[in-house]
């Protein structure tokens, strides 16, 4: 295997990788919050069609990334506002965003088919970004970057400030955490606002990275993949990180077995792999703990106060 | 002024018929607004998705042919609902149920005939069941979470879909396209109206919910399926196995998903390509919701669902918007009907501000 070959592999996997990871550490937080969001494939198309169209109308990338970030995070509020206020059901709700992320980018997108997107530009000199060997380091997107540095943002969070222990508690006994006095609606608003606009930037990785265009269900199934590698990753930032690279490493292999008709496994089996692994892990976690593993206890449940 | 909501006694019978209604007819409502603001002509949308595939007789067996996976797989999965068991992997049973219907014609070789269509049907259901095998065991044995497990498993049959029409089963003559051969003519369900594409399929969507009905409102098993989810203390003191009712809910939803894939299969597409699975299992869980977890609803949600479909693909032409469009309708409607489960147990009261004097009642 040559040098090149290597670092072709690398990037390609750097860029299956980042998406996912962006949409997980969104869920994993709302996760984490107690709230189960199956709407990211829907949050990450409206985040992929508004970060195209605020960086075509603006010429503006920067601005298209806050434009995603919006578009995600305003989508997810419909989800929580039903959830939250309206206490509908968790799992329908965040299919019908699924369904509704999908059908509406579609019709907005009607409007901005055949345009190319203004790209970033490197975030490193040119002398790093485009040489050939160090472009496996320096050559990314900034939102290759930005994906990086929010594994140890969320992780931190999480485990060592106040909030983030706010946050566990709302996700772990939702009632416990009423009663002390804290706001378990405006805990679980935040946390859903912070997942949506995670998959929107995941979903613009898309449309604003690996085409820079627009099509209908571009996004091609990956907010499932993200769903997947929450789980995957017994909901741990750190583990996210690793689950999200080695999913990555799978889908790589899928498109190597596609294009190059790879013999020995079909690849179909790469494809189905981050899911079986999933499964397997799922098992294995609940086996080895029988309360469900490290789920936040809340998880997918109404939040009824008494009160 | 405030809102205040305020628990009813009983569930009120009203708000669960009328809530179902009143979200369509919303959906309808603000999609013309949301149309109009996003630059299309939204109440000719509107009709054209809501009402065209209605008022033309021709678009009836469209319709039809629609509505029946959607109804068949939402039976199923309204049973599972009830008892608050959560299969959202009917998309993948429903697509393993068609490849082992594909399996048994295949295997037929050049055979049709009742027998050979009946074991098709038959492998389509044990297909189905097959895939909830293991979200049933994986609950009930370790405590995994149904709702991701089946999850999981749909994206696992669509890849077996892709393996075996991309590879071993691919149609030699099919110019290399990954697709199985279409079904010999004596392979295929009756049609049952000649010149139409009606199908025994929909004969089948139309009595199943009947059965249902029959089974959740007049047996035992109906009974500790309600009890199970309404109130899972009192199923436990009553005697019910609450292992039994996921086993069997997850099993039913299974196995009608895989019905529905085998009918679709052999009924309508004939052959199965990489777009078989189109959303059905997902769709059937808003026909679910729509038609209140109750047999008979899901008939009329189902056909309202088929209706948005049928109208999906008119609006496609008319109005020159994108097929899934019509999903943007689906999933307000399925929006309205979650928020408005609230008017069912809530009484909505409109009460002064505290601060103020209360009125003096003159009546009372």
């Amino acid at each position: 295997m040559s040098t090149e070959f290597i670092i072709a592999a690398i990037v390609t996997i750097v860029g299956l990788t980042t998406p996912i990871l962006l949409a997980a550490l969104g869920e994993l937080v709302v996760e984490k919050a107690g709230v189960l969001n199956l709407g990211v494939e829907g949050m990450m198309l409206m985040g992929a069609i508004c970060g195209f169209g605020v960086t075509v109308s603006t010429f503006n990338p920067w601005l298209g990334i806050l434009g995603a970030a919006a578009g995600g995070a305003l989508s997810s509020m419909l989800f929580a506002v039903l959830v939250l206020e309206l206490n509908s059901n968790q799992v329908a709700t965040g299919l019908a965003l699924t369904i509704f992320g999908t059908g509406l980018s579609s019709l907005i997108g009607l409007s901005y088919t055949g345009f190319i997107a203004p790209v970033f530009g490197s975030v490193f000199p040119a002398s790093l970004a485009n040489d050939a060997y160090l472009k496996v380091i320096f050559g990314y997107s900034p939102i290759v970057y930005f994906a990086l540095i929010m594994v140890p943002v969320v992780a931190w969070f999480l485990k060592s400030t106040r909030s983030g222990m706010i946050l566990r508690a709302v996700g772990e006994n939702d009632l416990s955490a009423h009663s002390i006095g804290y706001s378990v609606k405006g805990v679980r608003y935040a946390a859903i606002a912070f997942g949506g606009a995670m998959a929107g930037i995941g979903g613009a990785y898309f449309s604003m990275v690996i085409t820079p265009m627009w099509a209908e269900k571009m996004t091609a199934g990956r907010g499932w993949i993200a769903l997947a590698l929450v789980v995957f990753a017994g909901w741990r930032a750190g583990r996210l990180l690793v689950g999200a690279y080695f999913f990555g490493i799978l889908m790589a292999l899928e498109l190597y077995a596609k294009a190059s008709g790879f013999s020995f496994l079909p690849s179909q089996f790469w494809a189905a792999m981050p899911y079986l692994m999933t499964v397997i892990a799922l098992s294995v976690i609940s086996m080895r703990d029988r309360s469900g593993g490290n789920a936040p206890a809340c998880l997918g449940k109404p939040f009824l106060p008494s009160t | 002024m405030r809102i205040k909501l305020e628990k009813r006694p009983e569930p009120s019978t009203l708000m669960a018929f009328a809530t179902p209604i009143a979200s369509v007819l919303l959906t309808m409502a603000i999609g013309v607004v949301v149309f109009d603001a996003l630059g299309i002509k939204g109440e000719k949308a509107v009709i054209d998705i809501f009402l065209t595939p209605l008022l033309s007789s021709y678009k009836w067996q469209d319709v039809a042919v629609k509505a029946a996976p959607l109804i068949i797989i939402a039976l199923g999965l309204s049973v599972g609902n009830r008892a608050q068991v959560w299969n959202i992997g009917a998309e993948g049973q429903y697509v393993i149920g068609a490849l082992a219907a594909a399996g048994v014609g295949i295997a037929a070789g050049g055979a049709g005939g009742g027998i050979i269509i009946t074991l098709m049907i038959l492998a389509g259901i044990l297909g189905g069941t097959f895939w909830a095998v293991f979200p049933a065991f994986l609950k009930t044995r370790l405590n995994v979470n149904e709702i991701l497990t089946s999850l999981m498993l749909t994206y696992v049959a669509l890849q077996v879909l892709g393996y075996l029409v991309g590879g071993p089963w691919k149609d030699p003559n099919g110019r290399n396209f990954p697709a199985t051969a279409p079904l010999h003519a004596d392979q295929t369900l009756p049609i049952l109206f000649p010149g139409t594409t009606v199908h025994l399929g929909v004969a089948i969507a139309l009595v199943l919910p009947f059965v249902f009905w029959l089974i959740m409102s007049r047996s035992v098993f109906g009974f500790q399926i309600r009890v199970v989810g309404s109130a899972p203390d009192a199923a436990r003191h009553g005697g019910f196995d609450a292992k039994q009712t996921i086993w069997l809910s997850l099993l039913i939803g299974g196995a009608m998903a895989g019905l529905a894939g085998a009918l679709e299969f052999a009924g309508a597409l004939k052959a199965i390509n990489l777009g078989f699975p189109s959303g059905y299992g997902f769709t059937a869980i808003i026909v679910s919701f729509l038609g209140r977890l109750n047999p008979i609803g899901c008939l009329i949600a189902g056909i309202v669902l088929a209706v948005t479909y049928v109208g999906g693909q008119v609006a496609q032409t008319t109005v020159h918007i994108p097929n899934s469009t019509a999903g943007i309708f689906q999933a307000m409607m399925l929006f309205f009907i979650l928020a408005s489960d609230i008017l069912i147990r809530y009484r909505v009261r409109f009460v002064g501000s505290p601060k103020l004097a209360p009125m003096p009642a003159a009546g009372e």
